[in-house]
């Protein structure tokens, strides 16, 4: 993977708020605090942030509201020009794009999702997914027919005609997809697409995502403060505080290694067996032939086969993506992990 | 002891009892020229004829105060002199400009980052400071100048309409001259180009209306301004010549073509009921014979109304883009709020003459400041969200602004459709003052001739008209497509050919007409075009009626008149007039304090100096009287009657439609029963404007008390209030900040009325704008008594916005 070129490349990236903004950063020499800035009128978005996504990876950011999550977004699409620092899409230096080109890149490569959905009130369904091949400049006939395609992809069938305000906060935020779909764009950007909604219908939406993620494979950017959906999702997670990343790593690193204090707080609570995969806890094949029937694969969280492993007395064979048998699991460990102590347990996923 | 504890723990009653006592004791010491302010022309006369002082020193004021006598000058501010300003361009004043533009940039140029960045950055800075620099180079230091070492010119503040005069004449005839040449004299002449160019848009938007109108009642004049334009010699003489061809005039379409296109049209939009409603009403305008003025009145809304509305959208959309022209524009919309519609008419004349043209100009500087302030308004209500969506459907800013944004602010941008559209019609009536032909140029003959019958047909027409155009482009902006749907071409434009076919067949029809109808002794063609009241009429019906109240309660009228006029209103004026201005500025300007602070002090303060340092004070005294006198009326019957029937589901329906439809009338409509029962007196100009103003009450009223919160009033039953406790006690506090609203637009509706009540004859401010009007319009007058009521219209909004704000934040509505 290493050879690939990065899709998304942010390097010391800033973005700051207010009048000397530019000024300020400047003489501040790359050491923002975001205290001081505050005081001269500044606010502080997003705060020295460098990291990149690689082709076909989800990128989850969290943090609390006000971290700057949002305003990382806009300056990876950006929505708003980033004060100071450098952004590569697929090598291309987006901060100095001309209009025309960060228009194409958009048109072509760029989809959004948000948290209000945004749709059009005056379009239908259709017309609102449509509507960014209208704006590329597809024929009327052909648009309608993509739109359609998408309108079934998330299974809104029936309801072209129908107007947002007709629809279910659910259904609203599937146009929403939909529309960011629809020109087929190789970096999805979702800002909190889920947090409009109730629990049920989330549940439902994040399961519906998973779905789509497993037939698309886009580079995803997506923001959440939500910790369990950020587990369920999330290839790696970045962590947000005052527009500053405290950790950017994998889901289990996070909760078993925190890089700071904040970081460690903030996942305090997060219970384990929905972070760690089956793959942590395997044991070596050891001389045993008893195994049981049931199967695992080494990237399964604990969580959502805990419940068979348990019920089998015997040790449960772990396969790896090529179905070989790579490890066994022991209902005892998983016992440890649902209710022992956390901190004896040792990553290595 | 108790009564001072009460007063200590309010203390803006305490501040309102000073205010007032002040007020009485101003009042009061009017003495020796209280006979003189009560009749309003008195006091200048005897200024002019020398008898009194409008002014006196120093010392004899304070003798005079001592002596519980206001001087003169506090009784009636007096004509106020000024030193002119001046300007100076020669180059020493210009380099000063340059230099003070300098100063002002430098700290902005050495602060900033990247110097070669900074001129496109800061491009507005450059262009803002350096018309500071522009001011204060060539007109405050030479006007400083010239004032102490130079000769100083004075003039007045009554002087400056005439100014204003000179100023406009001088921009029309001599600025900027050019040699047009001259058919008629075979020579060229100098003509002023504003002139020129105020006279092709004049004769731009007169071809249009012609256009229109004669396609749809028939005539030349469109045929003359074409042969203007493609023939040397000029229209009139080509159509003297071409007489009796068939291309020298253009023939009408028949009604029934447009009446079946009104069917049509209705239904493909948007279905039965609109399809019933806009062919009924053409139907109507033929029937009543009034097809002809209708299509008069038609024909110059389809030109006023779309230039309204996409002048206030451009405009809207600049004002969004570009904060710097919304703050331009801002004070000018929050005028034209509040300016009186005659007021307009004046400007108009000057710069555009009279006529259809003229009429059509005054509409749409009428009708664009609402279109402006909604497009603004629905503009920024568009969230950042879905302009980001745009954006990132990769919209480029075109299709952002008109593909995005202002779809997405339609609900407001359609409002304002519908506003130009109502505001159109009823400007149609004032309109005709000024030459506009069709409905509203009728209505006035029939008021004139006091034919009430015929007024209200007319005024029929007109609210049909209006309501028809309205569903019809409200339903254009909501039409659907679908995109699905394999139609052949016959299907995809049936309603298209059901148009042409019914076209013909008409044609046909009103063909056969010729036949049909040769032998009535009247020789019309119904089927073709029905003339002007040659159709069925329900006038006696109406006059009948009138004549019947007229007979038998005009005893009971009289005797109710004379007791208002001599009880109540006369004593009222007196006493309006009687105030020294000083009292009245304690007044205003102390209510102000108490509402809104120092701030709200000095704002209704300088709109009530404004309007004493004009020669018109006493009347805009009058003008108060009234309104004052209409709107408390007018607010205790909207209120009470909201009030009453919100009680009831059913009753709050019917009270909103009442509301709808009395709106929509031209308010010329209520002036004629009105004078019929109660003569050319003030009594007959205040009824109708309390019909006219008790519509905003009612209505918010109703509003107001409809929506105060189900759990509150849940919780108010629950601790076992009364029906009648629970409405004052609970739903009229809560609903009291809307109700505010109501009065505010109560005030503006009133002040409207009142000026229009002119036309029955007042000698308030309206009367001399009126008079400005027949005299063929003093720019400068015009434009100064339009202000004037304009002021006291903003003075009274701003009193009452200011509280409802406060209240509104109090009670955390909002
Ligand atoms: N246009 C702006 N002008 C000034 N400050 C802004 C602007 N946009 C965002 N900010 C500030 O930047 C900080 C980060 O905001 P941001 O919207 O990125 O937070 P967030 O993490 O997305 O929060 P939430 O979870 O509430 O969406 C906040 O303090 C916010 O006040
Ligand atoms: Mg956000």
């Amino acid at each position: 993977m290493s050879d690939q070129q990065p899709v998304i490349k942010c390097d010391s990236v800033y973005k700051i708020f207010g009048k000397n903004a530019e000024k300020m950063l400047q003489d501040a020499n790359g050491k923002v605090v975001a205290e001081e800035f505050q005081k001269a009128g500044c606010v502080v978005g997003v705060n020295n942030a460098s990291f990149e996504v690689k082709k076909g990876e989800m990128l989850v950011v969290m943090g609390l509201s006000g971290s700057g999550k949002s305003t990382l977004l806009r300056c990876i699409s950006r929505l708003t020009d980033a004060t100071a620092g450098n952004i590569y899409i697929e090598g291309e230096d987006l901060t100095s794009m001309s209009d025309k080109e960060l228009i194409e890149l958009r048109r072509n490569k760029m989809g959004m999702v948000f948290q209000s959905f945004a749709l059009l009130p005056h379009k239908t369904v259709l017309e609102n997914i449509a509507f960014p091949l209208q704006v590329k400049g597809n024929s009327t006939k052909d648009s309608m027919q993509r739109a359609k395609e998408m309108v079934d992809l998330v299974g809104l069938t029936g309801r072209e005609n129908y107007f947002p305000r007709e629809l279910s906060g659910g259904q609203q935020q599937r146009v929403g997809i939909a529309r960011s779909l629809a020109v087929e764009p190789d970096i999805w950007f979702l800002d909190e697409p889920f947090s409009a909604l109730d629990p049920l219908i989330r549940k439902e939406m994040q399961d519906e995502f998973l779905r789509l993620q497993s037939v698309l494979n886009k580079t995803i950017l997506f923001v959440t403060h939500d910790f369990d959906e950020a587990l369920r999702l999330a290839d790696r997670i970045a962590i947000m505080k005052d527009g500053i990343i405290e950790q950017l790593d994998t889901p289990a690193n996070i909760v078993l290694n925190p890089a700071t204090e904040y970081v460690r707080k903030f996942t305090e609570d997060v219970p384990r067996e929905k972070v760690l995969k089956i793959k942590s806890v395997m044991e070596p094949v050891g001389d045993e032939k008893d195994f049981s029937d049931l199967r695992v694969s080494e990237d399964a969280i604990i969580e959502t086969v805990a419940e068979a492993v348990l019920g089998d007395p015997k040790s449960v064979p772990v396969l790896n993506a090529n179905d070989d048998i790579v490890g066994v699991v022991h209902s005892s460990k998983v016992i440890h992990v649902l209710f022992g102590e956390n901190s004896t347990l040792e990553s290595n996923a | 002891m108790n009564f001072i504890n009460y007063l200590s723990q309010r203390p803006k009653l305490t501040q309102f009892g000073i205010v007032l006592i002040v007020f009485f004791i101003l009042m009061s010491m009017t003495g020796l020229y209280h006979d003189l302010i009560v009749e309003r022309h008195l006091f200048a006369k005897s200024v002019d004829k020398g008898e009194i002082q409008s002014s006196v020193g120093f010392a004899e004021s304070m003798s005079m105060i001592l002596n519980w006598q206001l001087p003169p000058q506090l009784i009636r501010i007096p004509e106020l002199t000024f030193y002119h300003p001046v300007i100076n361009t020669s180059a020493t004043y210009i380099l000063i400009a340059l230099l003070v533009t300098a100063g002002l940039l430098y700290k902005s140029f050495a602060e900033s980052v990247n110097k070669s960045h900074w001129l496109r950055v800061n491009w507005f800075q450059i262009i803002s400071k350096g018309f500071v620099g522009i001011i204060v180079g060539l007109l405050f230091i030479p006007t400083l100048y010239n004032w102490f070492f130079g000769e100083v010119t004075r003039s007045t503040f009554w002087e400056i309409p005439s100014m204003l005069q000179d100023f406009s004449q001088y921009l029309i005839f001599e600025f900027w001259q050019t040699p047009v040449y001259d058919p008629e004299i075979e020579d060229y002449e100098d003509y002023g180009r504003v002139r020129l160019f105020t006279r092709a848009i004049g004769a731009t938007l007169l071809f249009l209306i012609n256009l229109i109108r004669e396609l749809l009642i028939g005539g030349f004049e469109t045929v003359v301004s074409l042969a203007n334009i493609f023939s040397d010699q000029s229209g009139w003489d080509w159509l003297n010549e071409n007489e009796g061809k068939w291309y020298a005039s253009v023939p009408a379409i028949p009604w029934t073509v447009l009446t079946a296109g009104a069917f049509i049209l209705g239904y493909k939009l948007q279905g039965v009921g609109l399809s019933i409603l806009a062919g009924f009403s053409c139907i109507y305008l033929a029937v009543f014979g009034q097809w002809e003025p209708a299509m008069q009145t038609l024909s110059f809304v389809l030109v006023a109304a779309p230039v309204s509305g996409l002048l206030g959208v451009t405009f809207g959309v600049i004002a969004y883009k570009s904060r710097t022209f919304e703050r331009v524009i801002t004070p000018f919309l929050l005028v034209a709020q509040t300016f009186p519609h005659f007021a307009y008419l004046v400007p108009v004349i000057v710069f555009f003459g009279i006529g259809d043209h003229a009429g059509a100009i005054a509409t749409i500087i009428f009708a664009t400041p609402p279109m402006i302030r909604l497009t603004l308004l629905g503009l920024k209500r568009v969230s950042p969200e879905v302009l980001d969506a745009g954006r990132m459907s990769g919209c480029h800013n075109y299709q952002l602004m008109f593909k995005v944004l202002i779809p997405t602010a339609r609900r407001d941008i359609l409002i304002g459709v519908n506003q130009v559209i109502m505001q159109c019609l009823a400007m149609a009536v004032i309109a005709s003052f000024i030459g506009a032909m069709g409905l509203g140029f009728n209505l006035l003959l029939a008021l004139n001739q006091l034919r009430v019958g015929q007024a209200l047909e007319l005024g029929i027409c007109i609210v049909l008209i209006a309501i028809v155009l309205d569903k019809l482009s409200l339903a254009w902006a909501n039409k659907q497509t679908d995109y699905f749907a394999d139609l052949s071409f016959v299907e995809r434009n049936k309603t298209a050919l059901l148009f042409v076919a019914v076209f013909f067949a008409a044609l046909l029809f009103a063909w056969f007409g010729n036949w049909v109808f040769a032998d009535t002794a009247k020789g019309i063609n119904y089927f073709y075009l029905i003339p002007h009241n040659k159709g069925i009429t329900t006038e006696p019906f109406w006059q009948a009626g009138v004549d019947y109240m007229v007979s038998n309660w005009r005893a009971g009228i009289k005797i109710f008149n004379t007791w208002l006029l001599v009880e109540v209103l006369m004593p009222m004026k007196a006493s309006f007039l009687a105030m020294p201005a000083i009292a009245t500025f304690v007044l205003t300007m102390g209510v102000g304090y108490i509402i809104g602070g120092i701030r709200s002090a000095i704002v209704v303060g300088s709109f009530m100096l404004f309007i004493a340092l004009t020669p018109w004070w006493e009347r805009a005294l009058i003008t108060m009287y009234m309104l004052t006198f209409a709107v408390i009326v007018s607010v205790f019957i909207g209120t009470i009657v909201g009030a009453i029937c919100v009680q009831n589901k059913r009753a709050t329906k019917f009270i909103l439609l009442v509301c709808d439809t009395f709106q929509t009338f031209p308010s010329f409509i209520y002036l004629i029963p009105v004078i019929m029962l109660f003569g050319v007196t003030d009594t007959s100009v205040l009824i109708a404007v309390i019909v006219y103003a008790v519509i905003p009450p009612t209505r918010y009223t109703v509003e107001g008390l409809r929506n105060v919160p189900e759990s509150l009033l849940d919780a108010a039953d629950m601790s076992g209030v009364t029906k009648l406790q629970r409405l004052f006690k609970i739903e009229f506090p809560l609903a009291f900040p809307h109700i505010m609203l109501g009065v505010n637009q109560c005030v503006v509706f009133a002040l409207f009325m009142v000026i229009i009540g002119a036309f029955i004859g007042t000698e308030d401010l309206g009367q001399e704008i009126m008079q400005q009007l027949f005299s063929g319009g003093n720019i400068g007058s015009g434009l100064m008594l339009g202000l004037c009521v304009a002021f006291i219209g903003l003075a009274v909004d701003h009193l009452i916005q200011t509280w409802a704000t406060k209240r509104r934040k109090l009670l955390g509505i909002d």
